[in-house]
Formats: C-alpha cells, structure tokens, sequence
C-alpha cells in the first residue's frame, strides 16, 4: 500500500495505490493520519481510490476511522474513482450517505 | 468436472492476500466472470480475516490455523464453487447477533461490522456453525453462471 497526497485549493487529496485489507490497514491508516495531521488548513478531503485493486470491509472501517477523525478537524470527506468492485461494497454498506462520491 | 482444493496455512495477515488469490485461482477452471472472480476473493477475504481477528485474536502462534476447502462442479458450463473455512478459535456465543449489519465485537472506530453481510450478498448460499470454545466454519456456495462464458467468448 502507497499512499500519496497532495493540497489543491483547500482540498486534501488522498491517493491510495494497491490492496486494502488486514494486512495494510495499519500501514494505511497510520500514513493517512500522518499526512492529515500535517496538511495545511482545508475545507475537503478527497480519498482517490483509482489505483485501489481489493478492498474488503477492512477498507470500510478505514474509510469509516478516516471521515471521523477528519470530521473532528471540520473537513468534509469524498470518495473518488472506486473501481467496480470496491463500488459494490460501499454501496451495500451504505457508506456512501456518510462520505459521498465525488 | 469434479475438482477440490485444501489449504492450510498460519492465521496472520500476511497470508491474506495469498488465501483469496489461490481460491480465485482454483476458480479459474470454472470460467468465471472478473466480476464473480472479484467477489470470490471478497469473500474469502472476510471469512479468512475473521479468523485472524476475531478466532484467533490477532494472537501470532503457530498453532493458530486456518483451514480452506474448496470443491468445484462443473455442468455444461455452469459451475459452482464450495468454499468452507475454518478456524479452532474462541467461536460465536450468538452466531444471529454477530450476523447482524454493522455489529462488530471490536472498535467501532474501525471497524464496519459488515463481514458477514459482504459474504451473504457476494455468494449464493452462506452457512455458519460454531461452537464456542472450539472454532467455526464458514460455508458459502458460489455459482458461476453463464457470465464467465460470455466473457470468454468475447
Ligand atoms: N471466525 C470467528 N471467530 C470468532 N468470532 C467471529 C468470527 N467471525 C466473526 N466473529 C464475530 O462476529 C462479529 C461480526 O463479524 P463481521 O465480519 O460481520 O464484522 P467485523 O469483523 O467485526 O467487522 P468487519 O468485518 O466489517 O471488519 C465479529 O465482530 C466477531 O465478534
Ligand atoms: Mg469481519
């Protein structure tokens, strides 16, 4: 898991790159809020997940973990480019009420 | 075609990504569709992380195994898939309640709680035994419809 992150115009972009389950959820989680905590003030937070090949509900708890902690902070947190199957599964968990597609 | 699969291997996280691969892998004979493949390697990826976190309670010795067997049937194109997994954890006092949508024994904070429903929407048929001090099984059938032999085709 890599992750990559840029600040455009107030927005956070979060660029996750390879498979989110058990194995690098901790990974994924501990970088993440390292870069959050270190951005410069935004108002949005995007999380891209183009070059995310598997995710299984360990990802939804990462989403889940990721909206809460930006939403102490005030920022607002999307979804970006899920491929097919990670659509599915947020559709069916229903994530997408709390963390809308952007 | 009549064809099975068992697989043993340590219940720690590295070996998860490795579980789902091999079961899709075995699918393949079936001719499955990318997206009956995708929800293969879905499932078997929460079966196989409950029995890391949950069984087993993320604890690393070597005792602590996992069991996957897969058998696979395949009529004039159309296929099915049994995959059971099985863990000799701590088990589920109350298998209704850990079913349910968002419940979860672990924190709330990161996790979803939805496992169980992700493997009963990806599959065609799911069953759970357990037996609380002993382990559990985790049965799911997936047919593999004409789908697969479209793609195939194309
Ligand atoms: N193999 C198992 N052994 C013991 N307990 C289990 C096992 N599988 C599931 N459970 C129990 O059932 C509950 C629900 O499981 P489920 O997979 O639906 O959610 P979760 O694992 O808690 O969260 P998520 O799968 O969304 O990360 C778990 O919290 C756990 O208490
Ligand atoms: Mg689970």
């Amino acid at each position: 898991m890599k992750i990559l992150t840029t600040v455009q115009n107030g927005i956070l972009h979060i660029l996750l790159d390879g498979e989110i389950d058990e194995y690098s959820a901790a990974t994924a989680r501990h970088q993440t809020d390292r870069k959050i905590d270190e951005c410069p003030p935004c108002d949005k937070a995007y999380i891209d997940l183009a070059n995310v090949t598997f995710m299984d509900s360990t990802g939804i708890g990462f989403l889940i973990g990721r909206y809460k902690k930006l939403q102490r902070l005030g920022i607002k947190l999307y979804v970006v480019n899920p491929n097919p199957a990670a659509d599915k599964i947020l559709s069916l968990a229903g994530i997408y009420t709390l963390i809308p597609k952007a | 075609m009549k064809n099975y699969m068992k697989l043993e291997i340590a219940a720690i996280s590295e070996n998860e990504s490795f579980a789902r691969s091999a079961v899709a892998a075995f699918a393949l004979n079936l001719n499955p569709s990318l997206s009956e493949l995708s929800d293969i390697k879905t499932a078997v990826s929460e079966a196989v992380t409950n029995c890391i976190v949950h069984a087993y309670k993320g604890k690393r010795s070597p005792e602590n195994k996992i069991f996957i067997d897969c058998r696979a049937e395949a009529e004039q194109g159309e296929g099915v898939l049994h995959i059971d997994v099985t863990d000799f954890g701590c088990g589920i006092e109350n298998l209704d309640e850990a079913m349910q949508p968002f419940f979860t024994t672990l924190s709330p904070n990161e996790r979803a709680g939805m496992g169980f429903t992700i493997m009963q929407a990806f599959t065609n048929s799911f069953s759970a035994r357990s037996v609380k001090g002993e382990g559990t099984t985790i049965s799911m059938i997936k047919k593999i419809g004409a789908g697969g032999k479209e793609e195939l085709n194309a």
